[in-house]
């Protein structure tokens, strides 16, 4: 029995069972992940995960159940068990449930990878992670630590409708930090940011990262940063670096485009949104500078596919187009409700959850300027990079975030070195103050994505380049 | 079945390393439902089963660890065999600190049979409830069952088995202008009422409609225990970890007064109705450990690894992702009554009950707090965090409640804001609240603080 025969099986019962669709996904995955702590291995861990989730719809109440394993029986009994929980939904019914309608899609899809990740020797990966950390250790890290993790997922879709779709993505990342212990505080530098940088690509992003050549200088800026003065308050221009960047788009622009936060699907956990579907088209998010692409097929972007978990081919989108907001992530049931006429946006973390509403590549087309210029036009700011705190509130307008390091900015140059950078802002004024947007972009990515009850960890991907923006406050401290 | 199932790998990793190999392993069968509503009606309604085996072994000096959720006997095999390559493979191990030597537990955990028998239809019912006693105000939250089994046994003899299972129910009414909440968790199904809860939700609701800015800066605060449970969640992943102790970047120093003298902390996963499995993955017996008492601090948690680095022995806390470290997550602040008082009754207006509504009696001037959100480390030692507040918020003046105000932002020495002195008084009762990102069981009671520093308004 293939694995398309154990998803038809379940779907089949469901159907029989009562439901009007249902769809239902095989996952298989291998997950490894490395730590390592001032110049050991702390942990090595390889996990395999394989199971069917189904989803049925009866009536307008929706219902999911998944079991780890497939066999025929099992799966039809998953189906039974999925149209079993939607018919209890009723119980406390909502109004009638569409999708948008899709063209039953056939195919079969692969991310683009050069050196498979789990074929790399673990010596060398430990190698790897040792001699990072080491080194920064001899720079003077009180505690260094680096981190490699790799996903390597296979899944099978069939749909009621008639949707019968493979994927293979294999996903990894690395990344180390430095951390130095002060009398009264802490401080941490990381490369390439806290807890790595990660893609849809092969270990030919780890190698390319090269972390041993950066292990000592961030070593050397941990220590630096405990004797810089603190970062000063008030209003200021501020520079972010593209890191920090992809933090910014992730939390007041990425989350805010959900359109099942934006119904309220989200309000008692997550939380909604600030925006109004009534000005989808009219509202102005930032200023002419910002354009912002939902965008899942980025060759390598954390966040690609090439269908979502609902069998929506990947489809490039603006979000925000010239500063204006003109695009949501959707599902096919969020998308109905809205009235909007495409989906595509719907993922899980695993064959044991329900798909949701999630963010896939959501980043910065490149603007007009180079950090360097950005600086030189510069008389009085600050230059913020790599993210070490976010909060946001729940309808993703009030943020705070910190960064590991600034430096002040005078006369269009780079000057001291600042300690504990905060700023503030609420999203639409802070993304209509940016006046100045560089074209180098970086793809990030972000393999922590938390939503959903029960959780759901996500990855999504964040083109993002270095950015100014005028008159933020500065320097919010306990 | 799940003994078995431990029975057989440890077989398998005898047969594959000749004994050489010290081994534990866990096997972890769960059987969670979790039914979702948004705009008063339930729109995901989800249940899985899942079986884990957890394999860590250390063979010539070297540790790998391997899970899968696969179980028959080639599955098996092969996770012994790829976790065997990986410890081949791995650098040395130096700090290895060898087995948990055989011990019983004090527990085998609650259960409750209806719970385990629990059906879409329970937790729909549960959310009706919920929903018909909001007053027509819109809601949104999630009642969840779990039941979960779990088996550890090792290669030093030591065997242990318990079970847990557990209930939440967690919603928000709202308003066009605000949201009012009311989370509860238990070891019973019993324990969670949906009506009691809807309307305590809705009676927030309402009492918070327009709320007014308040200027940002240092107020007195009651923390509602929903708010409280924040603190507590921090205090113990941040504070009382003892890889975070070890490592400096802890605020927690034994035999220090660190806290005001009425402050108790306890953690306590194993009394009678506690939520939990009664022995950590390394297969030690959890107990009850007193972190911090009349103010000062007695312990922090350690797994293994840490208590050897720390030289004295596991309280019972080590945790799958050991990156972060062991942390006490069934801590409880002790309430200022005695256990078996009278609980507290539902009141008029908007605190959540007559315990919080004494402690709001005794306030000149400050600020009532329902509820946090994102919270977020700023310095790791100093434990400063920032957030937001929630789901109701209200200026109290001369024990009063007098108006509703927006949110705002915090940012706080969780710590400093307990130092000696800080601490005005603690709620008479201690509710258990729903875990949320990990395996927790915390429980608080209502908090009067001295001092806390907002720093932001909704406007920025």
């Amino acid at each position: 029995m293939t694995h398309f025969d154990v998803a038809s099986a379940a779907v089949e019962a469901a159907l029989a069972a009562g439901a009007r669709y249902a769809d239902a996904r095989v996952m298989h995955r291998r997950y490894e992940s490395m730590t390592a702590r001032n110049g050991d291995i702390e942990e090595l861990g390889q996990n395999e995960s394989a199971g069917i989730g189904v989803r049925a719809l009866v009536g307008s109440g929706w219902g999911f159940f998944a079991v780890p394993d497939l066999a025929d029986a099992a799966a039809r009994a998953a189906g039974e068990q999925a149209a079993a929980i939607a018919a209890a939904s009723a119980t406390v019914a909502g109004p009638a449930a569409d999708l948008v309608p899709v063209p039953a899609e056939s195919g079969s899809w692969s991310s683009e990878c050069l050196i498979d990740p789990l074929s790399v020797a673990l010596s060398d990966k430990g190698d790897l992670l040792v001699g990072a950390t080491d080194e920064a250790r001899r720079h003077g890290a009180d505690l260094a630590e680096g981190l490699y993790q790799i996903w390597d997922t296979t899944k099978w879709f069939v749909s009621s409708e008639g949707h019968r779709i493979d994927q293979h993505i294999r996903e990894c990342g690395a990344g180390i930090s430095a951390t130095v212990i002060g009398e009264g505080e802490t401080q941490r530098r990381s490369y390439p940011s806290y807890r790595g940088q990660y893609g849809t690509r092969g270990w030919e992003l780890v190698n390319e990262l090269d972390l041993g050549a950066h292990a000592g200088r961030i070593a050397d800026e941990a220590r630096a940063l405990l004797s810089a003065p603190l970062c000063p308050a008030g209003n200021t221009s501020l520079i972010l670096g593209s890191e920090q960047m992809a933090l910014q788009i992730h939390e007041s622009v990425g989350h805010a485009i959900e359109l099942d936060r934006i119904l309220g699907w989200e309000a008692a956990y997550a939380g909604t949104s600030w925006l109004n579907l009534a000005e989808l088209g009219r509202l102005r998010y930032g200023s002419d500078l910002m354009n912002i692409v939902i965008d899942p097929s980025v060759p390598g972007g954390l966040g690609s596919f090439g269908y979502d978990d609902e069998g929506t081919p990947a489809t490039a989108r603006y979000a925000v187009r010239n500063g204006q907001w003109v695009g949501v992530l959707a599902g096919r049931d969020s998308a109905a409700t809205a009235g909007l006429d495409y989906a595509g946006s719907v993922r899980s973390d695993g064959w044991a959850r329900l798909p949701m509403v999630r963010m896939t590549n959501v980043g910065l087309e490149p603007g007009p300027h180079t950090l360097e210029e950005i600086i030189a036009s510069t008389d009085d700011g600050i230059y913020m990079d790599n993210n070490r705190s976010w909060s946001i509130d729940d309808k993703r307008l009030n943020f705070q975030f910190g960064c590991e390091i600034a430096w002040e900015v005078k006369d269009g140059k780079l000057g001291r070195m600042l300690r504990n950078p905060t700023y503030t802002g609420i999203g639409p004024v802070f993304w209509q103050s940016m006046d100045m947007l560089s074209s180098e972009i970086v793809p990030w990515g972000t393999p922590n994505c938390g939503k959903g009850q029960p959780g759901q960890v996500g990855h999504t991907g964040h083109p993002a380049a270095p950015a100014r923006f005028t008159d933020v406050r500065v320097g919010v401290r306990g | 079945m799940i003994d078995e199932l431990a029975s057989q790998v440890l077989d398998f990793v005898k047969a594959a390393t000749g004994g050489a190999a010290e081994a534990e392993v866990v096997v972890e069968r769960q059987a969670l439902a979790l039914t979702r509503f948004a705009n008063s009606y339930i729109h995901q309604n989800v249940a899985d089963t899942a079986t884990v085996v957890r394999l860590r072994l250390h063979i010539d000096g070297r540790t790998a660890a391997g899970t899968t959720t696969l179980t028959d006997p080639g599955a098996l095999r092969d996770l012994v065999e790829r976790t065997v390559s990986a410890a081949r493979l791995c650098p040395p191990d130096k700090s290895w600190p060898g087995l948990t030597p055989p011990a019983a537990a004090l527990t085998t955990g609650t259960v409750d049979e209806a719970i385990v028998a629990a059906t879409p239809a329970d937790r729909a019912a549960r959310v009706h409830d919920f929903v018909a006693a909001a007053q027509g105000l819109t809601t949104a939250g999630y009642c969840r069952t779990r039941h979960k089994r779990v088996a550890f046994a090792n290669s030093a003899g030591q065997y242990v088995e318990g079970a847990s299972t557990d209930v939440a129910l967690d919603g928000i009414a709202r308003t066009p202008s605000s949201d009012g909440v009311a989370r509860r968790a238990g070891s019973r199904l019993s324990d969670v009422d949906g009506s009691v809860l809807g309307a305590r939700a809705a009676a927030k609701a309402l009492a918070a409609v327009d709320p007014v800015e308040l200027p940002p800066g240092r107020y007195e605060v009651v923390l509602e225990p929903t708010a409280v449970h924040d603190v507590l969640r921090c205090l113990a992943v941040y504070g009382f970890n003892g890889k975070a102790v070890g490592e400096r970047r802890s605020f927690a120093v034994v035999g220090e007064a660190q806290m005001d003298p009425s402050v108790n902390l306890v953690d306590d996963p194993v009394f009678a109705g506690a939520i939990g499995i009664p022995f950590d993955i390394e297969g030690t017996p959890k107990r009850r450990v007193e972190m911090v008492s009349g103010g000062v601090t007695t312990a922090v948690a350690h797994d293994r690894r840490t208590a050897t680095e720390a030289g004295t022995s596991s309280t019972g806390h080590a945790a799958a992702d050991s990156q972060s470290g062991p942390a006490p997550m069934s801590l409880r602040l002790t309430p200022s009554t005695p256990d078996g008082a009278e609980p507290p009754s539902e009141v008029d207006g908007p605190a959540a009950d007559s315990s919080v509504a004494a402690l709001v009696a005794g306030v000149s001037r400050g600020v009532l707090v329902t509820d946090h959100w994102y919270t977020r480390v700023l310095d790791p030692r100093t434990l400063v965090m920032t957030g937001l507040t929630r789901n109701g918020v209200w200026l109290i003046e001369d024990g009063q409640v007098v108006w509703p105000v927006r949110n705002m932002r915090f940012t706080q020495s969780y710590p400093q804001a307990m130092a000696p002195g800080a601490v005005l008084g603690i709620g008479s009762h201690a509710v258990p609240m729903p875990a949320t990102y990990e395996d927790s069981s915390f429980i608080a009671p209502a908090l009067r603080l001295a001092s806390w520093n907002f720093t932001g308004g909704a406007s920025g």
